[in-house]
């Protein structure tokens, strides 16, 4: 089973990852195919954060298998997973506080994709149109949206053929909300596809296509967000 | 007035070559976290390099400069080849451990420097066209001088381009505020470090060459500019290039002037200035608030337990073989075994700020140091008998901890580790340069125990009581409240902060008891050896103690006695040898890169499950 090539973009089996001797994911398994936007649902410390680090090797899962367009790649450094097209935005943001917006672009830029127009700080701008005007302005002098919307730029400029993006709109106002998933939502027609984590459902249900619900380090349910069952998602979503 | 212009541009042309050495130190730290201990080797053996260089080339109009140009390209490859063959490796590992595989280079450089140059002081060739002087109002400056004053902006202008201009240097920058982002975000780090590794070193070695008509190279370049350049980098603020500037400049104006007011220690004002800058602006005078570290937390310390019963009764039969040595050893073996114990006693006093304290030192030879010079002044020159001698002289030096101590405290982690080896090194220039007072090079001798404790049996029951006690006071010390409070402020600043402990109150207390305990070690070391030098404050004894902790590892207790058992041992055995620096050297790196929890701690891993009480 382990072997056998599919179809999907990013595979992700039975991971067991730990922080020192706490194990924090079990069998943690989830897979995304190309084009789809997927939501991980789930409480504070459920895991959701530990998982995606585990598939961009920031941790060192101790066993399972992540392949990603079929190469695994769960023993690889990050630089080399984001170089295979796997872009990271990470939920506390860590915009280059020092650097300017340009600069912290300037940082994530990779070589364009075949097939694929490269990203540019100009298409960019046009995507998020509060940051260009402040193009020369260091990170750290950013509000929380505009640091979001930075570090998804910045993601971006590696030409992705998928984004994991962790908590995007945690801490942001309703408006900045919306405009995000307007800008999901364009992402999602550049076919980019998209893996996210969540506690705002119902933000999740404007721009995602299928949920994992994560329990304890381990996906106890999995369904489109049109037939998401209330009663599971309480059970294991709600405090 | 020509006098004082002329003693400004010495100022500025002294300031040149501490820039550069300061600013590769501060590129180095800012992105892989080392402080690279073997930049001031890098330093001197830019130096010699050049020397042997444009002694070597064909002379002609540029071969001064070529030689100084390639000396600096040789040092940079030698930064390269240091960081890919051994600190690759240690990224990983604590920091203490990197730091201390740079002082085995430093070791290592120091007796193959000794060995291709020699012990000799070597004077530095003239530049040509440049080897006269201009006058300035009646005083005179080497032509030189004003060429150096020159060269370091021009420098300063060519970083900031590239930091700011080329893709490298933003690179540089994002990965010095973030690591695991700009990894996360698909940039191959390896390849940066080397190259930054390889800048940073090229600019030590040209800090060397250049100041070479001026100085010349000998073998104690290493640790002199490397505290120097401490100073400069925690004066003008961590990872700004700017402010190392300027922090070069205040420090070059300094010991230019200051040589006029104070003869004996340029460094007390340097100390002075520092002080104040610490005051006011404690990330120095450009830096900022350093970004907090994202890089997963290193695993903490196995929790320290009061001790089981069979440990006790361990401790208890390595009692009674203490008692019983006497009976056995003869009068070496228990000179040898009392310096052990003194060692382990300063050593524990270490361990207590840095493992439960989470405060490393570089700089604890200034307490123990401190403890033997207050003893040996005392009883030279106001004759006090031994045992009033070891009451005030462990005081004093607590009083001394006690003032460094406050400044220390203010900054953390490798900030605070710089600033007490800047301590350090300016107690031991006061001792070293102050003749006068404290004999200079020549040491105070003739310092003995009262009549009954001369005795060298009795002296060592006297030794040991006082040695055992003191370990056994620091050990209650972390099991106490306050010791408890220590761990906490050590494990989360933040979290105990707001809950409204005074977590630099607790710090410098601490500092302040290891201090006393360290002079305490101190002074009876004075009187075991009946004479005191300043080595024994020099930096490389605040080396020794941090490696006999790390010997003996830094998670446990009885880490700190075995280690410095393990460490005089080997000491005395080696030191007879020829180049024994470069064997030490050598041992401290392979020790680092096979057991990085240390010796007692590999081996108490194993031993452990003996040592525990059964459930
Ligand atoms: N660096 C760490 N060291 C030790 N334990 C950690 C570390 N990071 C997270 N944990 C623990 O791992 C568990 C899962 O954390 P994780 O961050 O993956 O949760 P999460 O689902 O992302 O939560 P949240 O919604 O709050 O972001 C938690 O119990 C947390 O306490
Ligand atoms: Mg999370």
């Amino acid at each position: 089973m382990t072997d056998q090539k599919n179809n999907y973009l990013l595979d992700v089996t039975d991971l067991n990852s730990f922080y020192g001797k706490a194990q924090i994911l079990f069998d943690m398994t989830l897979r995304i195919n190309r084009g789809e936007v997927v939501v991980l649902l789930g409480r504070n410390g459920a895991g959701k954060t530990t998982t995606f680090k585990s598939i961009m090797g920031i941790v060192k899962p101790r066993s399972g298998k992540v392949r990603f367009k079929n190469k695994e790649i769960q023993s690889l450094p990050p630089f080399k997973t984001c170089g295979l097209g796997l872009g990271y935005v990470p939920e506390d943001r860590r915009v280059f506080s020092r650097l300017t917006i340009l600069e912290n672009l300037e940082v994530g830029r990779q070589p364009a994709r075949q097939g694929r127009p490269a990203w540019t700080a100009e298409r960019l701008f046009e995507l998020f149109p509060n940051l260009a005007e402040r193009r020369h302005q260091n990170g750290g002098n950013l509000s929380g949206g505009e640091q979001q919307m930075l570090t998804i730029a910045r993601t971006l400029m590696g030409n992705p053929e998928m984004i994991i993006l962790d908590e995007p709109s945690e801490g942001l106002a309703p408006v900045i909300v919306d405009q995000l998933a307007a800008t999901l939502l364009k992402l999602k027609n550049e076919k980019v596809s998209i893996l996210l984590a969540e506690q705002n459902l119902s933000f999740a249900k404007r721009v995602c296509d299928r949920a994992y619900l994560v329990y304890q380090g381990t996906v106890c349910h999995e369904s489109t967000l049109a037939e998401l069952d209330n009663d599971q998602y309480e059970k294991y979503c709600s405090l | 007035m020509g006098f004082y212009i002329v003693q400004t541009l010495t100022g500025l042309s002294d300031a040149s070559s501490l820039f550069l050495v300061a600013c590769g130190l501060s590129l180095i730290f800012g992105v892989s976290r080392i402080v690279n201990m073997a930049h001031g080797s890098f330093y001197m053996v830019g130096a010699y390099l050049a020397y042997f260089f444009i002694d070597k080339l064909p002379q002609g109009p540029f071969h001064f400069w070529i030689g100084i140009l390639l000396s600096a390209l040789a040092v940079g490859l030698i930064g390269m080849i240091v960081e890919v063959f051994l600190l690759r490796r240690l990224y990983h590992a604590p920091e203490l451990f990197i730091l201390f595989a740079t002082f085995g280079i430093v070791l290592i450089i120091q007796d193959l420097s000794r060995w291709l140059f020699g012990a000799e002081d070597i004077l530095g060739q003239q530049a040509p066209g440049l080897s006269s002087s201009i006058n300035i109002m009646g005083s005179y400056i080497p032509q030189y001088d004003i060429a150096l004053i020159i060269i370091a902006p021009l420098i300063l202008l060519g970083l900031w381009l590239l930091l700011t201009k080329t893709r490298w240097g933003i690179l540089v920058r994002a990965a010095t505020e973030d690591r695991e982002m700009t990894d996360a975000l698909g940039v191959n780090q390896t390849w940066l470090f080397t190259s930054v590794f390889f800048l940073g070193s090229f600019l030590a070695g040209l800090g060397g060459a250049v100041q070479l008509p001026k100085g010349g190279a000998d073998l104690l370049m290493d640790l002199n500019i490397i505290a120097t350049a401490f100073v400069i980098v925690v004066v003008g603020g961590m990872g700004s290039i700017p402010g190392a500037y300027l922090a070069a400049v205040i420090i070059g104006e300094l010991n230019a002037f200051g040589i006029l007011v104070f003869p004996q220690s340029t460094l007390v004002l340097m100390f002075l200035v520092m002080a104040v800058v610490l005051i006011i602006r404690p990330y120095g005078l450009l830096g900022k608030e350093e970004a907090p570290e994202h890089d997963n937390a290193p695993a903490p310390e196995s929790i320290i337990r009061p001790a089981s019963r069979r440990l006790k009764t361990a401790g208890a039969v390595f009692l009674a073989v203490i008692l019983a040595l006497p009976a056995v050893a003869n009068t070496f073996q228990l000179v040898l075994i009392t310096e052990i114990a003194l060692f382990a006693l300063a050593c524990m006093s270490l361990y207590f700020i840095m493992g439960p304290g989470g405060m490393v030192s570089f700089g604890h030879a200034a307490y123990f140091g401190g403890g033997a010079y207050f003893a040996a002044l005392m009883v030279h020159y106001l004759h006090t008998p031994m045992e009033l001698t070891l009451f005030l002289a462990p005081l004093l030096t607590g009083c001394l901890a006690l003032i460094i101590g406050w400044f220390c405290v203010q900054l953390s982690g490798v900030y605070l580790a710089m600033l007490t080896l800047a301590f350090a090194q300016i107690c031991w220039s006061i001792v070293f340069q102050w003749g006068a007072v404290t004999g200079g090079d020549d040491g105070l001798l003739s310092i003995w125990p009262s009549a009954w404790a001369s005795n060298k049996i009795i002296f060592y029951y006297l030794a040991m009581t006082l040695c055992i006690g003191g370990i056994l006071i620091l050990r209650h010390f972390i099991f106490t409240p306050f010791g408890y409070t220590l761990r906490a402020c050590r494990d989360s600043a933040l979290r105990v902060d707001s809950i409204g402990i005074n977590l630099k109150r607790h710090q410098w207390f601490a500092f302040s008891i290891a201090g006393i305990f360290a002079g305490l070690a101190g002074g009876l070391y004075v009187f075991l050896k009946g004479s005191i030098f300043p080595d024994e404050m020099a930096i490389s004894r605040s080396f020794d103690f941090l490696f006999m902790v790390l010997l003996g590892g830094v998670n446990s207790l009885f880490g700190p006695i075995a280690g410095s058992a393990a460490f005089t041992w080997l000491h005395d055995t080696i030191s007879r040898i020829n180049l024994w620096q470069l064997i030490l050297g050598s041992i401290f790196i392979v020790l680092v890169v096979a057991f990085p929890q240390g010796i007692a701690g590999s081996i108490g891993s194993r031993l452990n499950k003996y040592f525990r009480d059964p459930a």
